[in-house]
Order: C-alpha cells, then sequence, then structure tokens
C-alpha cells in the first residue's frame, strides 16, 4: 500500500491565535485540568463567560489496544479491556470473556453467570458512586463525595477478596472464574448489600431534594431523545432523555432476564435527570445483587467454571502432575487452540452506556480485527455542539455527568 | 407487529436492492449484508426509515483491512433496532489508492467520530464528512496504523535483541 496522496486540511476552527481586537477569548479547559477528570482537552471561544463555541481533542492517552489485540491470544486480551472503564473493569473483563464464548460457543454454568451478575453489579455501583459524587464536588458539595468513596472502597476489597487486584482486576477468566468466590467474600458481598443502603441513603438525602443543587443542575444541558439517539448516545445519559434503552433488559446476557428489576428513566435529559438515573440505578443494581446471592444459593456449590478443559487454564498443581492437564496449558499459553473462524458482536451494559465488542476471528492465535465499541467516545461527541451558547460552569457539570472516562475514550 | 427475523429483513432489502445487496451470512444470528459502495447511504436511509425494519440507531462503524483480498477494506457498519432488539450487520468494500465512502454524517450525527475514528486508523475517506481529521492519533503522522503491513513493533529496535540478555 502507498502512502496516502491526499493530505486533509483541517476546515475546523481551531482557535489558537488569539486576536487582541477580538471580543472573544480563546479557553483551554484541559488536557491536565482538573474539571476535565480525564487527559482531554476542550479548547473553547468564550463570550464573558459564555461558550460561544468549542473544539475537543481527544487521544492523549490514545494507547492503540485494537492493534496490540492483534498481536496477543484472547486470555491476555483481557487485560487490555481492564484499562478502558477503569472505574468498572469487571464489566469490560466480562464482557470481553462473553464475547469469546459466544464465539467458542461455550455453555456458561447457572451460578458462574449469577457470579458474574454480582461482579458486574458492584462495578456498576462503584462507578456511578465516582460520576455521582464527582458532579457532587463540581456543583461545590465535596461531602457527598466522601461518605461514598468510602464504599467505593469496600466494593473494591470485595473485588481484591475475588482476585486479588482492585482497580485494573483482570477479573475471571474465559469460560468461569480463575478461582471460586471465598467464604470472605461472600460474607463481604453481604455486608455491603447492608451497609450500603444506609449510606446510599444518606447520599441522596444531600442532594435530591437540596435547593441549590437542583438549580445549579435542573434545566442544564438538556437533551432530547431524538438528539440523544441521533447522537447514538447510550447507557444512563441516554435513559434520562426517557428511552429506555437498556442492553440487560433489551438483550439480556448472563441471565439478566431472570431478575427481576426496574430501569429509571428520566424526562428532560438534563444533569438532574442523569443524576437520578445513575442513583436509582444503583438501588436496582443492589436489587438484583440480592437476588443474585438467593440465586447462587440453589446452585450446586463450587462450580465456578464451564467445563471445557480446551479453553480454560487448569489448575496449577495439575499442570505439574497431569499429562492432559500440561498439553491442555501448554496450547492455551502458546495459543494453539482450535477455534472457529467466525465474527461476533458482542454488547454488555457497560457503567456508561453499550460497551460492544466485534471480534473477527480468521482461527488463528490472536483476532483478526477486534474493535471496541466505547460508550464514552460515542457519548462525548455531543458534548462540543451542545456546550455552545452554554455557561463554562455549567459545560463543566455537564461534563461530568456525561461522566467521560479518558481511557475508555482513547482505547 | 410481528417479530423481525432475518428472513423478513432479507426479503424487505432484496426487493428493493436485488442484485445490489448479498447476503453473506449470519455469524451468531447476526444478519450480514454487503451493499455497493454507491448505494450504502441510501441503504442505511432506508433501513433507519422503513417502517419495517426501522433500524433506527447507528451502533457503529468499523473498518478493516484484507491486504489479500482485491477488494482491500471493509467499512461495516453495525445499525440496530432496539424495540425489537435486532441488529444487522452492514459491510461496504473499497479498494484504490485512497478508499472512498460517502459519508453516513448525514443520517446520523453520531456517525461523525465515528468516521474520523475509521479515517484515522484506515485512511478511508469519507466523501462529504464536515470534518474529517484524525482523532486519537497526532495530526503529524503520515501513515494508517491499523492497516496490516504496519507491524505493532518497530522491527529495527535493538534493545530487544537477545544478546544483550546473554542469550
Amino acid at each position: 500500500m502507498s502512502k496516502p496522496v491526499t493530505k486533509i486540511t483541517p476546515n475546523a476552527a481551531v482557535f489558537f491565535d488569539n486576536d487582541p481586537q477580538d471580543e472573544l477569548i480563546t479557553l483551554n479547559i484541559g488536557p491536565t485540568h482538573p474539571a476535565t477528570h480525564g487527559v482531554f482537552q476542550n479548547v473553547v471561544q468564550i463570550d464573558g463567560e459564555r461558550i460561544v463555541s468549542g473544539v475537543s481533542t481527544i487521544g492523549y492517552i490514545h494507547r492503540a489496544f485494537e492493534k496490540i489485540a492483534e498481536h496477543r491470544p484472547f486470555y491476555q486480551i483481557t487485560p487490555l479491556t481492564d484499562r478502558l472503564n477503569y472505574c468498572s473493569a469487571p464489566i469490560n473483563n466480562m464482557g470481553w470473556h462473553m464475547t469469546v464464548e459466544k464465539l467458542l460457543q461455550i455453555d456458561i454454568p447457572k451460578r458462574v453467570q449469577y457470579m458474574r451478575v454480582i461482579v458486574m453489579e458492584l462495578a456498576r455501583i462503584a462507578d456511578h458512586i465516582i460520576c455521582n459524587g464527582i458532579l457532587g464536588v463540581d456543583t461545590g458539595a465535596f461531602s457527598g463525595f466522601l461518605y461514598v468513596m468510602q464504599e467505593r472502597e469496600f466494593i473494591y476489597e470485595i473485588f481484591e477478596e475475588i482476585c486479588g487486584a482492585r482497580l485494573t482486576t483482570n477479573i475471571g477468566r474465559i469460560g468461569g472464574f480463575e478461582r471460586d468466590f471465598n467464604e470472605v467474600a461472600f460474607r463481604k458481598i453481604e455486608e455491603f448489600i447492608k451497609r450500603f443502603p444506609p449510606v446510599l441513603k444518606e447520599f441522596e438525602n444531600l442532594f435530591v431534594r437540596n435547593r441549590i443543587f437542583i438549580e445549579r443542575t435542573s434545566g442544564v444541558a438538556a437533551v432530547t431523545p431524538e438528539q440523544a439517539l441521533s447522537y447514538s448516545w447510550s447507557g444512563p445519559i441516554l435513559r434520562a432523555t426517557g428511552v429506555d434503552y437498556d442492553v440487560r433488559a433489551v438483550s439480556p446476557y448472563s441471565s439478566y432476564e431472570e431478575f427481576d428489576f426496574d430501569i429509571p428513566v428520566g424526562t428532560t435529559g438534563d444533569v438532574y435527570d442523569r443524576f437520578m438515573v445513575r442513583n436509582d440505578e444503583m438501588w436496582q443494581s443492589l436489587r438484583i445483587i440480592e437476588q443474585a446471592l438467593d440465586k447462587i444459593k440453589k446452585e450446586p456449590v463450587g462450580v465456578f467454571h464451564a467445563d471445557v478443559p480446551e479453553f480454560y487454564l487448569p489448575p496449577k498443581e495439575q499442570v505439574y502432575t497431569n499429562m492432559e492437564a500440561l498439553i491442555y496449558h501448554f496450547k492455551i499459553v502458546m495459543g494453539e487452540w482450535e477455534t472457529p473462524q467466525s465474527e461476533v458482536y458482542h454488547a454488555v451494559e457497560g457503567a456508561n452506556g453499550e460497551l460492544g465488542f466485534y471480534l473477527i476471528h480468521d482461527g488463528g492465535r490472536s483476532p483478526y480485527r477486534l474493535h471496541f465499541r466505547r460508550p464514552s467516545f460515542i457519548n462525548y461527541q455531543m458534548f462540543a455542539p451542545m456546550s455552545s451558547g452554554m455557561l463554562i460552569s455549567d459545560a463543566i457539570i455537564n461534563m461530568s455527568s456525561l461522566n467521560i472516562i479518558a481511557g475508555e475514550l482513547d482505547a | 407487529m410481528d417479530k423481525l427475523d432475518n428472513q423478513k429483513i432479507i426479503t424487505r432489502l432484496q426487493d428493493r436492492y436485488g442484485e445490489g445487496l448479498a447476503v453473506i451470512g449470519e455469524p451468531h444470528g447476526l444478519l450480514t449484508v454487503a451493499v455497493n459502495v454507491e448505494t450504502i447511504i441510501d441503504v442505511l436511509q432506508f433501513v433507519k426509515e422503513d417502517p419495517e425494519l426501522r433500524m433506527n440507531y447507528l451502533t457503529d462503524i468499523t473498518a478493516v483491512h484484507y491486504p489479500r483480498q482485491e477488494q482491500e477494506f471493509c467499512v461495516v457498519y453495525h445499525v440496530y433496532n432496539m424495540l425489537q432488539d435486532v441488529r444487522l450487520r452492514i459491510k461496504v468494500f473499497v479498494s484504490g489508492p485512497i478508499p472512498t465512502v460517502p459519508t453516513a454524517t448525514t443520517i446520523w450525527h453520531g456517525a461523525n467520530w465515528m468516521e474520523r475514528e475509521t479515517y484515522d486508523f484506515f485512511g478511508i475517506i469519507f466523501e462529504g464528512h464536515p470534518d474529517l481529521r484524525r482523532i486519537l492519533n497526532m495530526d503529524e503522522l503520515d501513515v494508517f496504523p491499523m492497516r496490516k503491513e504496519y507491524p505493532l513493533e518497530d522491527p529495527n529496535r535493538v534493545d530487544k535483541k537477545d544478546f544483550y540478555f546473554g542469550r
């Protein structure tokens, strides 16, 4: 392939030269501004306190995951997915495992599916805690953030008990989990569903009927459902506009169809609605975790992975003593497993929206092509157009209610 | 309304496009079709607005590079009917030194950054795009890194050579 012949000239205005005669001022928000909560830049032109127009520049932490994934066997891609939305890494891990399992057509035991549901819902709570807490900080209320942060710490302790890691979890394996949840993990999950509701209630009391918070957020950055769908929004911010699209309910995976939960929706799609949708989703997640714990008790004890020795790494003590285990271990680590040629699109409901994995496999060691449909990336493109005419302070809380995670933005 | 299934989609599309539409298959239940580059925008518009198909949600746009095929690049559109949970994958194969596809930003605003990302990594020109610039890579980059001819690491780097490690 020859090098590109044409060079495309940017025809969007990027205003770096300040004309002293001009009444408009150019302001850089980011790349490392505290208000962006991540590494991305917005160059805005302001007239007083109002934004006239803006350009988003992203890609500061682009790490070429899609290219790296073309050179790695499947199980080595899980740590890459950790680093997409690092506030809720387990959802990404599970989404990737389920994509590969769909490709390989592995049946997952019910108990494993419920364990996955627990882990994913805990991650969702952890992510929503951050987003709503930070929204509070951006509107000037710091204390709520600190109350709930303690609970996020507790969720990370549960992850630590399950898989040993806290933030970039690399949790689970293709075909199930690497080990069963231990006694402590179950005890901590049960403790969490007892201790979290009062804290969340207190957090709600600080914000939901708070006059300052309502005046600050209500009516800010309102989005109609038509706009949201045209911009391919998904997740809580789409539901805040009134569209009840949730992947968990519309096309259930991992046995979500067996659970009884509601999908909270907003009416106006403003920042306050997004806050409320996330808040209510945390209550629903708690409901789901409670049901999953009940369901796990009815399943056979000790099942934590599917019976697929050709894809699931054998326990280390067997590798040293059992010849079949050694062969499977070698084959899996060297990527010599036999896999079908196919293409798969699998979507899970990430904390920010529809997280999709588009995998094209040609039967080799690594994917032929792997594309991540990253909700933050797609949700964020509306930010610059919708900011025109907005006050700077409104644009900041709009940005934090979109919950843009730089890792997911840039992949 | 009856449940929309893949057979219905095929009939509906073939009634309109006939030979111009090729059914590739249904891997894991997701209907995949290929259309000509001339008709792609019409197809997208049709599946979005047709009262039976109603695939009004653009999930994703991306591309794939097949260097050994005659038609080297494949632009993949995922569209979605969220009321009935039916997805459709539409592929367009293009080639040439400057592979060109008309833009879908006229149909969905959300196509803007998806197409910019595809241009950034594969060098596919989306004709009529309002702002086709690089998005994740640096502006000075003069290659399209997701094409298969670009290796993951620099083959000339010496810091991973065995003799530095006494091997």
